[in-house]
């Protein structure tokens, strides 16, 4: 984090202590989600984010910020709407800028079959409290009049579902929100602090083993994107975790005004304009398992032709930027939230591609999840045991992204 | 762009195969339940040099065991 940003984000840095009451692995939008929720609705203070980088540096970093609750199973639909609810509100009760703008989000198919798809979508939608309807292509055309319809030729625009919640927020703004709102209540963040280790002594967790010591704590939750199979290894406790690159890149300014955000069921990619007016591509991860975050050619050249053939301006664009993020994918699509089976030893991961959208609904739940012991009825769905108990929330038709 | 070396048609881009895991249990589990489980869903998710199968669907169409760092 460079100094003009320290100046303008109010940080309270403090000193590494050797014991807290809960230590948080990972300071990412989920890790200091969860210790600001903690702080500020439980009063758990005395509580130390662990950061191998600087904070917001992994995953939290490298998305496409995308806020949506259009999901395709009832447990998921409460748990994002939760969450945009809480995104609305962030502003207000951070009293800090996160660049939130809402500005729906067009689903479109082009064939009968993804038309089913869409229709499910917005049928479970309703049915949970999300609000999604059934546009066809004359309103498409009102609500985005850069879409081609005929799609190029080839993948003519039959319909979308259409999901006005959709939104978009700016990924270090909402990173340093919490972070400010955490630190300010006491919680410590250390940066540049790699955690090697979880330490467990007869089934309970006892601390972590850093790159600058050792910290006990009863309680330990890992927020970690990317190594987090390796980290929780060392605690005994196996995830149902791969990780897999996703890529995107955004391109040079866009004087016009593209209206929402567009995403494509065949296509798989989505689109948005960042305040800058950049267009913000993102599509499917890589089907290879990788923690690499290289940019490959290829992407750049199959996405590129996605947006040409539903939206033929983007042909006078440039690319301007590319980056990968790695994606900690579950089997089912769906987060993993909950106990390990080690006392006290608690995770937030399987955000493959839904991370950053739930980044407030997860803090909080989690925080309350570490402060009560008992797991809130939003979340318990999505425990680790439900792989051994059959109870699999498979969703990856609204992930965004092919497997 | 990340390749893979096909031992019937030589270096190919990765996207031309198809990612086939080993699974590998880990020895602590001892209860059949569990490693079953434990097959069916959890994964090693190795960062490093890994073996495993690959199917190269774009060319020879065979499966094929291979060595690759995992964090290139």
């Amino acid at each position: 984090m460079n100094e003009f940003i320290e100046a303008k984000v109010a940080l309270s840095w403090r000193d590494q202590k050797p014991s807290y009451d809960v230590i948080i692995i990972g300071g990412g939008g989920h890790g200091l989600a969860t210790a600001y929720y903690l702080a500020t609705r439980h009063g758990i203070t005395n509580v130390c984010v662990i950061e191998r980088g600087y904070i917001g540096s992994g995953n939290s970093g490298r998305n496409t910020t995308v806020i949506r609750a259009n999901y395709g199973i009832p447990a998921s639909v409460r748990f994002y709407q939760h969450s945009l609810d809480l995104y609305e509100v962030l502003e207000q009760e951070t009293d800090r800028w996160i660049m939130h703008s809402q500005k729906g989000l067009l689903w479109m198919y082009h064939t009968e079959m993804g038309g089913r798809t869409e229709r499910a979508r917005a049928e479970v939608n309703t049915a949970c409290g999300a609000e999604t309807v059934m546009v066809g292509p004359e309103e498409i055309k009102k609500i985005c009049p850069q879409i081609d319809l005929g799609g190029g030729g080839r993948y003519p625009v039959l319909g979308a579902s259409y999901h006005p919640h959709g939104a978009t927020a700016r990924h270090d703004r909402v990173v340093w929100a919490y972070a400010e709102g955490a630190m300010r209540a006491g919680v410590t963040v250390l940066q540049r602090t790699a955690v090697d280790r979880i330490a467990v002594a007869n089934d309970r967790v006892v601390g972590v083993e850093t790159s600058h010591g050792r910290i006990s704590a009863p309680i330990v939750m890992s927020a970690v994107g990317g190594q987090v199979t390796s980290l929780c290894a060392t605690a005994g406790v196996r995830l149902p975790i791969r990780s897999h690159p996703l890529q995107a890149f955004v391109t040079n300014h866009y004087e016009g005004k593209f209206p929402g955000i567009v995403a494509s069921t065949e296509l798989a990619f989505y689109i948005s304009q960042t305040p800058r007016g950049e267009m913000l591509m993102g599509a499917e991860i890589d089907r290879a398992p990788s923690y690499s975050s290289r940019s490959t050619y290829e992407f750049v050249q199959a996405c590129s032709a996605k947006a040409l053939s539903l939206l033929p301006f983007m042909r006078d664009l440039r690319i301007l930027r590319q980056w990968a993020g790695v994606c900690d994918m579950s089997p089912d699509s769906s987060p993993v939230m909950g106990p390990t089976g080690v006392d006290g030893l608690y995770v937030s991961t399987g955000w493959g591609t839904w991370g950053f959208k739930a980044i407030p609904a997860g803090g909080e739940q989690m925080a309350q999840l570490i402060a009560t012991g008992a797991t809130p009825p939003l979340i318990a769905p999505f425990s680790l045991d439900r792989f051994k108990n059959d109870r699999i929330l498979a969703d990856a038709g609204s992930s965004g992204t092919q497997r | 762009m990340r390749e893979l070396r096909c031992p019937n048609c030589g270096q190919r881009g990765i996207e031309e195969y198809r990612y086939g895991e080993i699974p590998r249990v880990p020895d602590e589990i001892r209860d059949p339940d569990a490693r079953d489980v434990d097959m069916a869903w959890m994964r090693n998710n190795p960062e490093g040099e890994t073996t495993e199968r690959w199917y190269h669907e774009g060319g020879c169409r065979r499966w094929m065991t291979l060595t690759r760092d995992t964090r290139d």
